[in-house]
């Protein structure tokens, strides 16, 4: 199965170019544009490794929802970007280097022969007997119903929260109060001014 | 030949640049956002990895969690963002001192 490395290779250097173009980015619209194309790319090689769903959900869920969630704030902030970067070089070094120790570490540990035994082409591909989404959506109302509920409850709290949050009263309510309209007094409604008599040639009476 | 060592390392790479994307833009509320949903991404890899690897799909059911998790964080998360901005004017990391004694 030629075609299919050369196809983890080519998705694979697009999701790390994308990678490291989110996190260099000098302009924050152009990371979040770059983390988009990171999560399509992961979302072929799911399909690679035929997590069918998983990878549909990933574009829909997140390319479609939390990344143009993203996008909006980060249009709609007015940030001073010099600010953000001055120390983006001085820490570079730093950076970098706890970087490229992580990846050497954990390149160590799982290029090991142990992971090398089989291959993707030498699998049975599971596509013919049953669909992947019917699989996940057993086992989702089976073994992980409890979970599943669990996880509807943590977007609720998420819903109620952001919006909780990011709530103005003053500014989006736009319909009159009825508390305020039964406690108004003659005072809120009328203003008794005091003004000097004017001559009656001016004509205003 | 693909391995399972190719997604594994490949999840390891994008994990590694998470984290120096976290240490480079460590004044960048918006980046430390975007970064750890790379960290989530790798992760997330790693389980459909192992997940079509070992022939058992509890692993995407967990790949399915996380990503319900990761979006309610987001949320939050960018709420968070927008008070902060609101009442501040910025999102610089130094600002945010108004728990400092």
């Amino acid at each position: 199965m030629h075609g299919m490395t050369l196809l983890f290779y080519g998705f694979s250097a697009i999701l790390l170019y994308a990678a490291c173009r989110v996190v260099s980015a000098r302009n924050p619209v152009h990371a979040v544009l770059h983390l988009i194309l990171a999560f399509f790319t992961a979302a072929c090689l799911w399909m690679l490794l035929e997590a069918e769903f998983l990878a549909l959900a990933l574009i829909m869920v997140y390319i479609g929802a939390v990344m143009v969630l993203f996008l909006f704030v980060v249009m709609m902030l007015d940030i001073d970007l010099a600010r953000l970067r001055q120390s983006f070089w001085r820490y570079f070094p730093l950076g970098a280097g706890v970087g490229i120790l992580v990846a050497l570490e954990m390149g160590l540990t799982l290029g090991s022969r142990f992971f090398r035994e089989q291959s993707l082409a030498a699998l049975p591909s599971r596509a013919a007997e049953a669909s992947n989404t019917r699989e996940l959506g057993a086992l989702l109302v089976t073994d992980y119903a409890y979970p599943f509920e669990l996880a509807a409850l943590v977007l609720l709290a998420a819903i109620v929260g952001a919006v909780a949050l990011t709530y103005r009263k003053s500014f989006l309510r736009r319909s009159p109060d009825p508390e305020r309209q039964v406690r108004v007094s003659a005072a809120d409604r009328l203003r008794l001014v005091s003004m000097p008599a004017e001559k009656e040639e001016d004509g205003v009476c | 030949m693909l391995t399972l060592a190719h997604f594994l390392i490949l999840g390891a790479l994008l994990f590694a640049v998470a984290v120096a994307g976290i240490f480079l833009n460590r004044k960048n509320l918006i980046v430390l956002l975007m970064s750890i949903e790379l960290m989530l991404l790798a992760v997330n890899m790693n389980f459909v990895a192992f997940s079509r690897f070992l022939g058992d799909s509890h692993g995407q059911a967990f790949v399915f969690f996380v990503l319900a998790v990761a979006a309610a964080e987001a949320a939050v998360g960018l709420a968070i963002l927008i008070l902060l901005f609101r009442n501040l004017r910025s999102i610089h990391v130094d600002d945010l001192s108004a728990l400092k004694g």
